[in-house]
């Protein structure tokens, strides 16, 4: 198995270290995870490619807070989480993660400025919601309830949401899952600008191979285990991807 | 066979236990409810019925100083009588070795042969005194039992004015005294009041009463018009010393049951309705969220050929088995608590209860309209079901749409935190729904306080009445006027500290053509131990002319203070007077008017008399005191305070303990199911949101404010509803009671009964709250993020 090349100039801001995770279905044991190891460096665009039931979800649960590994270590700069409580958990997540999902899950009773704002008030540092949308170019839609938004317009609220707060790590489960492909393209470009722009370190899941032409980083999984790790030295603008 | 659906069934209500449990418990009570009340109403009106038709119960009676036997003809020629029954009633003392005043007994003659031919008396034991047998008697079986008197056992009794060794015959009652109380009495009281029958001929010798009679009961003819009977019996009674003839309404006995009945009769419509109502509220909300939550396997079925009829019994069945199993819970509560009902009312209510096993119609009604109320309950959950095409259902249902809600545009809430702003918003979705969970709290508390209210208003009348009004330890009431120096003769007595007399007189006070037969009392200007008050508690002066009426005498009269009314005296010339109301008291027994004891004697035209006197006492010496009183024989009666407020206390808080327990426990219920399942269906319509609240780093603690933050705007809301509608109820009870001209209870609910409620009411809502809470602990965050509602 190839192990991630070293990098002397990047630093890594969480890493799984050596993750397993085993999930008991009935009498079954699934074993989701296979003493993985991945390091995500500091302001990069990681992309985790693979098929269904590869383990990348369960990985990217796991370097998110949440879900913890059944062995192995979860370093945050140094510290190692996966031994923390519930409560430490939830507080790492509320001070350093931003999550955007497949299928957006914005609170359906509040306004897109709203569902903004209910994590910019209990941040440290947040975003205006407004400066938030305006990254992902929906100002003028933001008194709109979720029901009066279309798919891509819910996710791109859901991606302003994760990063109002300004986190240090963004982490998207297929966040172009549910969408047509000119949405999927609208969606990504502004979670490349939010990488570029902000400088968020940014974990995308996805099984479009073709996704990941526009990461700095690729690493694949197969089977719960790291099948390659690729750097890309020409990333390619998510404008340009086709599928 | 257990069908496939039929599995389903059994399954999905095996993972709605908890909410399943909760609304059964609801019919449960109102099925319960509905028996035990709808059980007791036909208990004392079946029986009422069957002991007045059996023993013929009259339906006039009147006193009379005394008329020769020949009226008797006179009375049966009034028009629209059918049968007069005339007798001799004489009140006596009953002496008894232990107790500190003597008992009363009320003495009625029996027919030289055969049965009374009305008011009869059921023999209970023994037998009937044999006619000429001056010492038999039989006695009230109640103040028997207290007592431990068997056919056999003497009885020692003061008729007028000689003690006399009486045997008790037989053990009895009549249904004249089916709730008994001693004249001038506020409550029954079976150790201190024995009414008692005897051969008449022995009880015209011993009051020299041969060859007349003072006491009647009339049988009317049927379609007899009652009030013209009254007029003509008082017109031949008058010469008489006739005291007023009444109907059943004002025979106490009755009224004081007929109330009873009629407040059961007020109830059994409204209580049960109301759980029953909240029951298929709850069913409603339960099972829309259970339909939404099975589109998916709703379609499947459809589209492999399931008909829209099965898939509607399907979900009738399912809610079948929800009432049915309360309704099982109910039969068995109802009928355990029916029978400790008419215990309770066998304590107070005198008569041959028939009282079978449960009655099976009763039963078969509450579960019909249990099942009725549900289905209507779930009608509009089962119409989507049923109406949904197969292929639509199979998609998800279309999102819910939100508003922004009225109370976030109002100065100074513009800035409401985002998850306030969830919650709200919620609510504002759903307004029906709040508004009838609120509902359903509000009727909870509502019933705590009608349950409690009635100890609040008890103490302040009590207090007012014995405590203010009645400061007396003792009270002594003469057989006639006795001369006003008898005072003075008391105030020697050992241990009496004080004394005040009054000059009683019955009377019918007139106004215009309405009118009422009660006493009018004369009190002396300076009378220390029976004072007044007004409505305001404000002490009442008695002015020099004038008279001062109960508030509920003024209505029955509708005179105002300055109004002119008759006074028709009963007694000495019997004439007619004017008097000038000149004020209105608040009292909590009785219609009377009180003037000045020297105004008093003026109109009677009379030298200055008392014929009741009231003394304080030295405690020591209260039982030497006692010895003397009983040997006066113009002794009537002799009351001691006390000892009645110790018993209609007793009486009162056993009730109410019952009842306060029995309606807090239906509260409960009511309660827990009402936030319990509304707080389940919010979590299941709101996981995700929560889910997804928890991944962005909300705690525990913070979502747990978002979910029952609706809960506790209903809980909010209904708590206020509540406590108005329990003051409605108390309102409304108070109005049913059984007969203002005896007792009223103000009308007053305690800060401590509306913060007991509140407390219940929150209580259950914080438990049924807790219960859910521990729900959010294990939400599963990832599995709800990765699919679609």
């Amino acid at each position: 198995m190839p192990e991630p090349s070293p990098s002397s100039e990047r630093t890594s801001i969480l890493t799984a270290e050596d993750v397993s995770k085993v999930y008991q279905m009935g009498d079954v044991q699934v074993h989701a995870l296979r003493g993985v190891n991945v390091p995500l460096y500091e302001g990069e665009l990681m992309v985790l490619l693979g098929p269904s039931g590869s383990g990348k979800s369960t990985l990217l649960n796991i370097l998110g807070a949440l879900d913890v590994p059944t062995s192995g270590r979860v370093l945050y700069r140094g510290d190692d989480i996966a031994g923390h409580g519930e409560r430490e958990l939830t507080n790492f997540r509320r001070d350093h993660v931003g999550f955007v999902f497949q299928f957006y899950n914005l609170v359906p009773s509040l306004t897109a400025r709203e569902n903004i704002a209910l994590v910019t008030e209990i941040s440290k540092t947040p975003l205006d919601p407004r400066e938030a949308l305006e990254l992902v170019g929906l100002t003028e839609r933001m008194d709109h309830f979720p029901a009066q938004l279309s798919g891509g317009e819910q996710q791109r609220v859901a991606i302003a949401r994760a990063v109002a707060k300004q986190p240090e790590i963004l982490l998207c489960d297929e966040p172009t899952g549910a969408l047509d492909f000119k949405t999927g393209i609208r969606v990504l470009e502004v979670i490349d600008e939010v990488n570029r722009s902000l400088g968020t370190t940014t974990a995308v899941i996805t099984h479009h191979a073709p996704i990941a032409s526009m990461a700095d980083r690729v690493v694949s999984l197969a089977d719960g285990m790291v099948a390659s790790e690729q750097r890309n030295d020409e990333k390619v603008s998510p404008a340009e991807l086709t599928w | 066979m257990v069908s496939v659906l039929d599995r389903k069934l059994l399954r999905d209500l095996m993972r709605l236990k908890g909410q399943a449990l909760t609304i059964a418990l609801v019919v449960a009570v109102g099925v319960a409810n509905y028996i035990t009340l709808r059980s007791a109403w036909r208990a004392l009106g079946d029986s009422k019925a069957a002991y007045y038709e059996q023993y013929r119960f009259g339906d006039v009676f009147a006193r009379v100083k005394r008329a020769p036997d020949s009226v008797t003809d006179r009375l049966g020629e009034v028009r629209g009588v059918a049968s007069v029954y005339p007798r001799i009633v004489e009140e006596v003392l009953l002496p008894i070795d232990g107790m500190l005043t003597p008992a009363h007994g009320q003495i009625i003659s029996l027919p030289s042969h055969g049965r009374p031919a009305m008011n009869d008396v059921y023999v209970k034991s023994g037998r009937f005194p044999e006619p000429g047998r001056g010492d038999e008697v039989l006695i009230y079986e109640p103040f028997a039992n207290e007592h431990g008197l068997r056919p056999g056992s003497t009885i020692p009794a003061i008729l007028n004015g000689k003690l006399h060794e009486l045997i008790v015959v037989g053990l009895a009652l009549s249904p004249e005294y089916v709730f008994a109380i001693e004249p001038g009495g506020i409550t029954s009281d079976d150790e201190r009041f024995a009414p008692m029958w005897m051969s008449g001929t022995s009880v015209a010798a011993a009051f020299q009463m041969e060859g007349a009679f003072n006491d009647v009961v009339v049988r009317l003819e049927p379609g007899a018009d009652e009030k013209a009977v009254l007029i003509g019996v008082d017109r031949i009674l008058e010469p008489y010393g006739g005291l007023g003839a009444y109907g059943r309404d004002l025979q106490i006995s009755n009224s004081i049951l007929e109330g009873e009945i009629a407040q059961i009769e007020a109830e059994v419509v409204f209580l049960p309705g109301a759980f029953l109502a909240v029951a298929a509220f709850l069913l409603n909300v339960v099972f829309s969220r259970m339909v939404t939550m099975q589109r998916g396997q709703i379609a499947v079925i459809k589209a492999v050929g399931y008909k829209n009829s099965t898939i509607a019994l399907h979900y009738l069945k399912m809610v079948c088995v929800i009432v049915l199993f309360g309704s099982a819970i109910g039969v068995a509560f109802g009928a355990w608590l029916a029978d400790a009902m008419l215990d309770l009312y066998a304590g107070f209510f005198r008569l041959p209860m028939t009282r079978g096993r449960i009655d099976l119609p009763v039963a078969i009604n509450a579960v019909i309209a249990s099942l009725l109320a549900a289905v209507a309950g779930i009608a509009f959950a089962v119409r989507s079901a049923v109406t949904l095409p197969p292929a639509e259902a199979m998609r998800p249902p279309s999102p819910a749409r939100y508003r922004a809600s009225p109370i976030e545009q109002m100065p100074g809430l513009r800035r409401l935190h985002q998850t306030t702003m969830m919650v709200f918003r919620e609510v504002w979705r759903r307004p029906l729904r709040t508004v009838l969970s609120s509902a359903g709290i509000a009727f909870a508390l509502a019933i705590i306080i009608l349950g409690r209210f009635g100890k609040d208003a008890h103490g302040p009348i009590l207090d007012l009445q014995f405590g203010r009004q009645q400061r007396e330890d003792i009270s002594v009431i003469f057989k006639n006027e006795v001369a006003n120096r008898g005072l003075g003769y008391l105030a020697h007595l050992p241990g009496v500290d004080q004394v005040d007399g009054y000059r009683m007189t019955p009377v019918r006070f007139r106004l215009g053509p309405r009118w009422r037969d009660s006493v009018l009392i004369g009190l002396p200007p300076d009378s220390h131990l029976r004072r007044l008050f007004t409505r305001q508690f404000q002490p009442a002066r008695i002015p020099h002319s004038g008279v001062l009426i109960t508030d509920v005498l003024a209505d029955i009269l509708d005179a105002k203070p300055g109004d002119l009314i008759d006074v028709e005296l009963k007694e000495g010339d019997r004439g007619t007077r004017q008097v000038r109301v000149s004020g209105t008291i608040d009292e909590a027994f009785g219609i009377q008017g009180y003037m000045q004891k020297s105004s008093l004697h003026g109109l009677l035209r009379e030298k200055p008399t008392i014929n009741t006197a009231l003394l304080r006492v030295n405690p020591e010496r209260e039982a030497e005191l006692h010895r003397y009183l009983t040997d006066i024989p113009t002794v009537q009666s002799i009351h001691r305070k006390r000892t009645v407020l110790e018993r209609f206390e007793d009486q009162t808080r056993k009730t109410m303990q019952v009842i306060t327990l029995i309606l807090t426990l239906f509260a409960t219920a009511i309660a827990v199911a009402v936030v319990y399942n509304n707080a389940r269906v919010s979590l299941s319509v709101r996981s995700r949101d929560l889910a997804t609240l928890r991944v962005l780093g909300f705690t525990r603690t913070e979502i747990s404010a978002i979910l029952l933050g609706e809960q506790a705007i209903q809980v909010c809301l209904g708590i206020p509803v509540g406590m108005v509608l329990g003051t409605w109820g108390a309102k409304a009870l108070i109005e049913l009671q059984a007969d203002p001209e005896q007792f009223r209870l103000p009308m007053l609910i305690s800060s401590q009964t509306y913060a007991f409620s509140v407390v219940v009411i929150l209580a259950a809502a914080v438990l049924s709250a807790l219960l859910v809470r521990r729900r959010l602990d294990t939400l599963d965050l990832i599995g709800v993020l990765k699919t679609r509602e």
